[in-house]
């Protein structure tokens, strides 16, 4: 990756939509955004979580976001696919574009534009939530059959082969209950792969694991990273962030403080808020 | 006994004299243990069998068992108990279906849905059980239905044990974990799909254990619709006492009865509670 020179960004909140420079060269392998987020705003009842966030994902582009707990980054995530319904603002993943529509967040149509999103934009979550009712390979084709009309024989070979790219195939006949919080997540992965989204949010998911197995997660996510899933990471893992992040995103306080690729923001940030938050994780 | 003092020179030489040893503590712990519950469950027995000899003993010497009389009304009692427990069956079923519609009523958050389910769970929480058996079989012959009193009486105790069960629904749907609806909804299932497929199978595990204590206590308060001359075991029990002016000992028979159908039906729901307890998590 070259490294590059950020423009500058000037006072917050009003960093470059994407990232990247217009005039500068992308990584050769991103392709066109596929993620838009556009002046997104969240409230929690008076909080003011996210104060006008803009951010765009390119294709096989995987995006770190950093910054304290509180900061939003969590939010941000769950905006994304309406998990959290935002105050105001756009977001658009694949071309499904759609507007934070608070008052009518219920109705059928807004519900039913939600769900095209969903379908588009998979997520890993901190806490796994695997279904513990159903085997591993269940797990994985249910919503491929149920949803989107798959085939039970399709389903199944396709989980098959993702269970496989994540090192779990011999577990396809397990219950969650058996399995150590890395195959868990391992597993939530292969699942969120069975539905063949463009993109895949992961919020925090290596946060609940016990440290001797947080490695393996790390791993398969930087497979996926490095095979060209498109991603958006909000993770507390700063050194795997360096090695599989294309851009990393340091957010505080609601905004995008600063954004860029992981060698700048990590090694050589320039806002006073980043270089006090790195110092914490990075001795240099 | 070797081992244990070994010493610190014979670190190799130890390791293979302290096995057999150790295996003979672990082994002796087991036995100490076996033995310990053994004579639990000894005295437990034992406990049980002096309260009711005396019990037994202090009845008879009063002069009230007539062997010939049990002999001659006992099985008339006892084919109550297959009725008892066909009502109490049914009765359950009822209920359960109602629970369910009653909690989605309760989580809803439309004020329609969630205001019927509500006077129905205020209403009949809020009265007597055996108006409500006497009120479906009087006054719903008031409006042309005539149902016969054993669907009349299984109607009232559903309808009762519904509104109870809703509470319990609606708990158990709540205890499923937040994330496993969000993780639903983010695979981009539908909402009626999220909760068919994701939440109500796993609240149903919740509630399953209480569904069978609920039976149990039903098995009890379905002897209320001995009132409207349902020929359970209470009735049974009622009307053979009073034909022989025996009812002291007809009731006690029956009690005697329904103690047992609870002990059996319990063991059953123990063994349940454990196999669910064991398949989660």
């Amino acid at each position: 990756m070259t490294r590059q020179e950020l423009p500058d960004l000037g006072a917050r909140p009003a960093p470059a939509a994407s990232g990247y420079d217009k005039d500068s060269t992308l990584p050769t392998h991103v392709g066109e955004p596929i993620v838009k987020v556009e002046a997104l705003h969240k409230y929690f009842g008076e909080n003011h979580v996210l104060r006008g966030i803009d951010l765009e994902v390119r294709q096989r582009e995987a995006v770190m976001v950093i910054g304290r707990s509180g900061s939003g980054k969590t939010t941000l995530l769950r905006c994304i696919n309406f998990l959290e319904e935002p105050t105001e603002g756009w977001v658009e993943v694949d071309e499904v574009r759609l507007q934070a529509d608070p008052l009518r967040a219920r109705s059928r149509q807004h519900q039913e534009q939600i769900r095209q999103i969903r379908l588009r934009a998979g997520m890993l979550f901190q806490e796994f939530n695997l279904f513990p009712h159903m085997s591993v390979l269940d797990n994985c084709i249910e919503a491929p059959v149920r949803v989107t009309r798959l085939s039970r024989d399709e389903a199944v070979a396709r989980a098959e082969g993702y269970l496989d790219k994540v090192g779990l195939s011999d577990k396809r006949d397990e219950y969650p209950s058996r399995l150590s919080g890395g195959q868990k997540q391992r597993v939530a992965i292969a699942r969120a792969l069975c539905m063949e989204p463009k993109v895949l949010l992961f919020d925090e998911p290596t946060s609940a694991l016990d440290p001797e197995l947080i490695g393996e997660v790390l791993l398969v996510m930087e497979d996926l990273a490095h095979e060209g899933t498109t991603m958006i990471v909000v993770t507390h893992e700063m050194h795997f962030a360096e090695e599989a992040a294309d851009r990393v995103v340091f957010m505080e306080d609601g905004v995008i403080v600063e954004q860029g690729p992981p060698e700048q923001l990590l090694r050589d940030p320039r806002h006073e808020e980043t270089i006090h938050f790195l110092r914490r994780f990075i001795d240099r | 006994m070797g081992g244990y003092g070994g010493g610190a020179g014979h670190a190799h030489s130890t390791a293979m004299v302290e096995l057999p040893a150790r295996a003979a503590i672990l082994d002796a712990i087991d036995a100490a243990g076996r033995k310990r519950r053994r004579s639990f469950r000894v005295q437990f027995a034992l406990v049980w069998l002096t309260i009711l000899a005396v019990i037994g003993w202090i009845y008879w010497s009063t002069g009230n068992i007539d062997l010939e009389f049990i002999a001659e009304w006992g099985p008339f009692i006892l084919q109550g108990a297959p009725i008892t427990v066909v009502v109490a069956a049914t009765s359950i079923v009822l209920a359960v279906v109602l629970a369910i519609v009653g909690a989605l009523g309760r989580l809803s958050e439309h004020p329609i849905p969630f205001a019927v389910a509500s006077f129905y769970v205020s209403l009949v929480r809020g009265t007597p059980l055996l108006i409500q058996i006497l009120f479906v079989y009087l006054a719903l012959p008031q409006v042309g239905i005539i149902l016969n009193p054993m669907l009349g009486g299984i109607l009232a105790l559903g309808f009762n044990y519904g509104a109870y069960m809703t509470e319990i629904f609606r708990a158990g749907i709540q205890a499923v974990p937040r994330g496993q609806g969000e993780a639903a909804k983010a695979l981009g299932m539908p909402e009626k799909l999220v909760f068919r497929r994701i939440i109500a199978p796993q609240a149903l595990r919740v509630v399953t254990p209480a569904i069978g204590n609920e039976f149990i206590v039903m098995i009890k308060d379905s002897a209320l619709i001995s009132v409207v001359a349902v020929q359970e075991l209470l009735w049974r029990a009622q009307t053979a006492g009073q034909r022989n002016f025996a009812t002291l000992q007809t009731f006690l028979i029956a009690a005697l009865v329904y103690w047992a159908l609870t002990i059996i039906f319990s063991y059953f729901q123990e063994r349940l509670e454990r196999r669910m307890a064991k398949v989660d998590r």
